[in-house]
């Protein structure tokens, strides 16, 4: 099984579509860190809004390395599951275009067995991605911005909130978020490794996979009644961002932040018991349907 | 001799289509058995469902005297194939795609082994090129190295001359003859041009449809006992109304034309025949049987019918 | 009898005729109180500050704030960022006591815990001034100001109160709490995608009304005055 995967490995890294989702989030870095360095007044301007006539703020201070990162990565993790599905939603579709899946099963592996190395693979993949986005949304950031407190801007029911996180109590929570974003976008992996047995060529299953995504997102931010109780608890991309949860700190009731705390750590972890769910039921499906397959290809 | 492969009753279906319709054969040890028939007949998928790429819809297979469904990985681990093109990972080497297909056959892999078999099949000067700069000659005889790094007993070659040149073709008839004669490798290699096979194979099926159309040793199916005559007169009906009062009656084929199904070593004296009952030919073409029904198989399909017994 | 009764009725009469003078002289006592402030040249003042505004959860921050004469003040916070009421300058005392272009009024006396306190407003004369109202609840013993509210045209109303311990010969408070208007904050639609925990807040009619004010608490530790404040903290 470890040899397979070093085998999936090698095969990822040779390929150049591996880089492109590396060059794109460095792109985006880049151009957000640019674009913060040059104009980041105008950006907190737009995030203060009425109140920025009421308070003064160093907004220098504001727009530092952590504050960048929680920018880029709630733009970012919106586009990276594209990135992921690049990848992922090629692991079977890509060996059938190309003629290799014959070649594949024929050989003394299970199937069970190359699916469950092809989602270790994607996973891989999908862990070096955000530990690329840690270095460059939040290490470079840091190098670029300095280090400071951190402000949240949130939206919470009705009532928009500015949360403030002090400067050493906020690493933990990049960990934390980090590590929710890769279980997060494992499931976009798993999404699209499941599409990507119905299909011979790896455009498919990659757009489906963006299209399953973009109209859940979009379900899941309508923000009507209806929709928020009935189907937005039903809704993987509900949970996607996720990770926010580790950014909402805990406060007491006088309405000061609490460090080390988050303020709902069960809805948080039951977020990422649904996504866990997720994996294992979108991998076994891939598993059944993958195994009751016929190679024509 | 011990039998390699044994298909009992085996069919696949597609939707409402039967691909493969209550078909069995068997391959003996050190066989090259030809895998005849026209396109879409149902080669590739029988040869698809012994290497598990397709489950067959009923029927079983047994290779190396196991049932492949419960001995899968054992009995593959000595399977080598190319199926149809073959497809490797064009953004690799040829090293590195003959290395991974290597370890995924679960055998030790060493360099040595990698460029003896790139060696073999005259790729070693271009083990660390990428496939993709490979011409379709080329291509085949990685696919080549591919079915045979793993040393396997059994080798599965679908449509292996596809898409060669006549060198590339009789490079390859070369090599598969050095792999049961001097290797006492068993080889199942599939066509749809008879010639092909007829050059090489030990045994053969010709299938049609799904279904077994014939089975036999080359030999024997090939045997000039039966060849098929064809004679073209200025007066064609008259011809054949004389010789069917005459001697050769029994041979003569009940048709439209003028065919006769005979031992090709009478030809001169039917010639000679003819000639005395003042019969003006115009051609005496020798065929044989086999390659006309195939023919007609490939030519006519759906219209059989089976020229000698 | 009669001589103690008319000895206590003249008693009266004579505070009722004092009080009568101080009342009339509401404009010495915020003279007093301003000579008082006046002693002040600059400061340097560290503190802790606490925000108390609906829509901001931030943590108590340590400040630091430099006065200096006539009406600069700076709020900065030593380390990490705060937020910090733009208003909050007008804990500058001098603001509001600044020349002599206001009418003063007095308005009785109050009582702000067990002290008795006289009130005073004050009514600039220029009608285009921002500020249109303040009310002062001065302590006569100490003759500092313990309470400000402030009406202004623009910026809403605000209130201080404050709490004076060893610098009260400076005039110069251990603790304020300010307290003014906030308008509602909403962040712009779709510029976040939050994550919603399900957690709805239960706000009661008192909370809504509680939003429309904020306020900041700032206690101070030490105070270092006259000592020369350079003019680029004020930056």
């Amino acid at each position: 099984m470890w040899n397979l995967l070093q085998i999936e490995l090698f095969k990822i890294s040779k390929r150049p579509r591996t880089y492109i989702a590396f060059v794109a989030v460095a792109a985006i870095v880049f151009i957000f860190q640019f674009a913060f360095k040059a104009d980041g007044q105008s950006y907190m301007d737009l995030m203060l809004q009425n109140v920025k006539d009421s308070f003064e703020l160093e907004k220098t201070k504001a727009i530092n390395g952590y504050f960048m990162c929680y920018i880029i990565l709630n733009t970012l993790l919106i586009q990276v599951p594209i990135l992921v599905a690049l990848i992922a939603a090629d692991s079977i579709s890509g060996e059938a275009n190309m003629g290799t899946l014959r070649l594949l099963i024929s050989k003394p592996i299970s199937r069970t067995q190359l699916i469950l190395v092809k989602f270790a693979a994607a996973t891989i993949f999908t862990i070096f991605l955000l530990l690329w986005m840690a270095v460059t949304a939040l290490f470079f950031s840091l190098l670029i911005f300095g280090a400071d407190d951190m402000l949240i801007f949130r939206t919470k029911g009705e009532e928009s909130q500015i949360l403030q996180i002090t400067k050493d109590d906020i690493m933990w929570r990049y960990l934390a978020a980090f590590a929710y974003a890769t279980v997060a976008l494992t499931v976009i992996a798993a999404l699209s490794l499941l599409l990507s047995i119905f299909a011979e060529n790896s455009i498919g299953p990659i757009i489906a996979t963006v299209c399953i995504v973009i109209v859940c997102t979009i379900i899941s931010n309508i923000n009507v009644p209806i929709i928020d109780r009935n189907v937005k608890p039903f809704l993987f991309t509900s949970y996607l961002v996720g990770w926010k949860g580790f950014f909402y700190i805990g406060v007491s009731p006088q309405g000061v932040p609490i460090k080390g705390s988050v303020e709902n750590w069960p809805a948080i972890r039951n977020s990422l018991l649904i996504l866990i769910a997720h994996i294992f039921i979108l991998v076994g499906a891939s598993i059944v349907v993958f195994n009751r397959k016929d190679i024509v290809s | 001799m011990s039998l390699i492969i044994e298909v009992n009753h085996l069919s696949k279906k597609f939707k409402n289509n039967y691909a493969v319709n209550d078909l069995s054969f068997t391959v003996n040890e050190g066989d090259i058995y030809g895998f005849l028939g026209q396109n879409g007949a149902g080669k590739s998928t029988t040869i698809r469902m012994l290497l598990t790429l397709i489950k067959p819809t009923e029927g079983d297979i047994n290779l190396f005297g196991k049932k492949l469904s419960s001995h899968r990985s054992e009995i593959l681990r000595q399977v080598g194939a190319v199926i149809e093109k073959p497809d490797l990972y064009k953004y690799l080497s040829a090293y590195d795609n003959l290395s991974i297909f290597a370890k995924m056959s679960g055998i030790k892999v060493t360099k040595q082994l990698l460029m003896q078999q790139l060696q073999m099949v005259g790729l070693h000067d271009r083990a660390k090129d990428n496939v993709r700069t490979f011409s379709q000659g080329m291509k085949q005889r990685l696919g080549i190295a591919v079915a045979l790094v793993h040393n396997p007993a059994l080798i599965i070659l679908d449509e292996p001359t596809n898409g060669l040149d006549p060198q590339g073709i009789a490079d390859m008839r070369n090599l598969i003859l050095q792999l049961s004669r001097e290797m006492g490798k068993t080889v199942l290699i599939s066509s749809h041009l008879l010639s092909e096979i007829e050059l090489i194979a030990t045994r053969m099926i010709i299938i049609n449809k799904g279904k077994k159309m014939v089975e036999g040793n080359v030999a024997e199916l090939l045997d000039p006992a039966h060849t098929l005559i064809e004679v073209e007169t200025l007066d064609n009906i008259a011809a054949k109304r004389l010789l069917l009062q005459s001697a050769w009656a029994p041979y003569v084929q009940n048709n439209n034309q003028l065919q006769l199904m005979m031992d090709k070593k009478n030809v001169p004296q039917l010639i000679k025949y003819l000639a005395d009952m003042d019969i003006q030919m115009l051609s005496v073409n020798a065929s044989h049987s086999l390659e006309n029904y195939f023919l007609s198989l490939t030519t006519q399909p759906g219209h059989v019918e089976f020229a000698s017994n | 009898m009669i001589k103690k009764v008319s000895f206590f009725v003249t008693i009266n009469l004579l505070m009722g005729i004092m009080l009568q003078a101080q009342v009339l002289d509401a404009t010495t006592l915020i003279q007093k109180v301003k000579a008082n402030i006046d002693k002040v040249n600059d400061y340097e003042a560290t503190g802790k500050m606490i925000t108390n505004v609906t829509f901001l959860k931030v943590p108590q921050a340590d400040v630091k704030v430099y006065f200096k004469k006539p009406n600069k003040l700076k709020i900065k916070n030593e380390k990490g960022i705060s937020f910090v009421p733009k208003s909050a300058v007008s804990i500058n005392l001098n603001n509001i006591l600044n020349g002599n272009k206001y009418s003063v009024l007095d308005a009785g006396k109050d009582k702000i815990g067990n002290t008795i306190v006289r009130v005073v407003k004050l009514l600039p004369e220029d009608d285009n001034a921002d500020v249109v109202l303040s009310t002062l609840y001065i302590d006569e013993a100490t003759m500092v100001i313990r309470r400000a509210k402030t009406t202004t045209r623009e910026n809403g109303s605000y209130q201080l109160e404050m709490t004076y311990g060893k610098y009260v010969t400076y005039g110069l408070p251990d603790k304020i709490i300010f307290t003014f208007n906030t308008k509602d904050y909403k962040l712009p639609k779709g510029v976040t995608f939050d994550f919603d925990d399900g957690t709805q807040n239960n706000k009661t009619s008192s909370d809504k009304a509680k939003s429309k004010t904020g306020s900041a608490e700032i206690s101070f530790s030490s105070y270092l005055v006259n000592k020369g404040v350079a003019e680029e903290m004020f930056k």
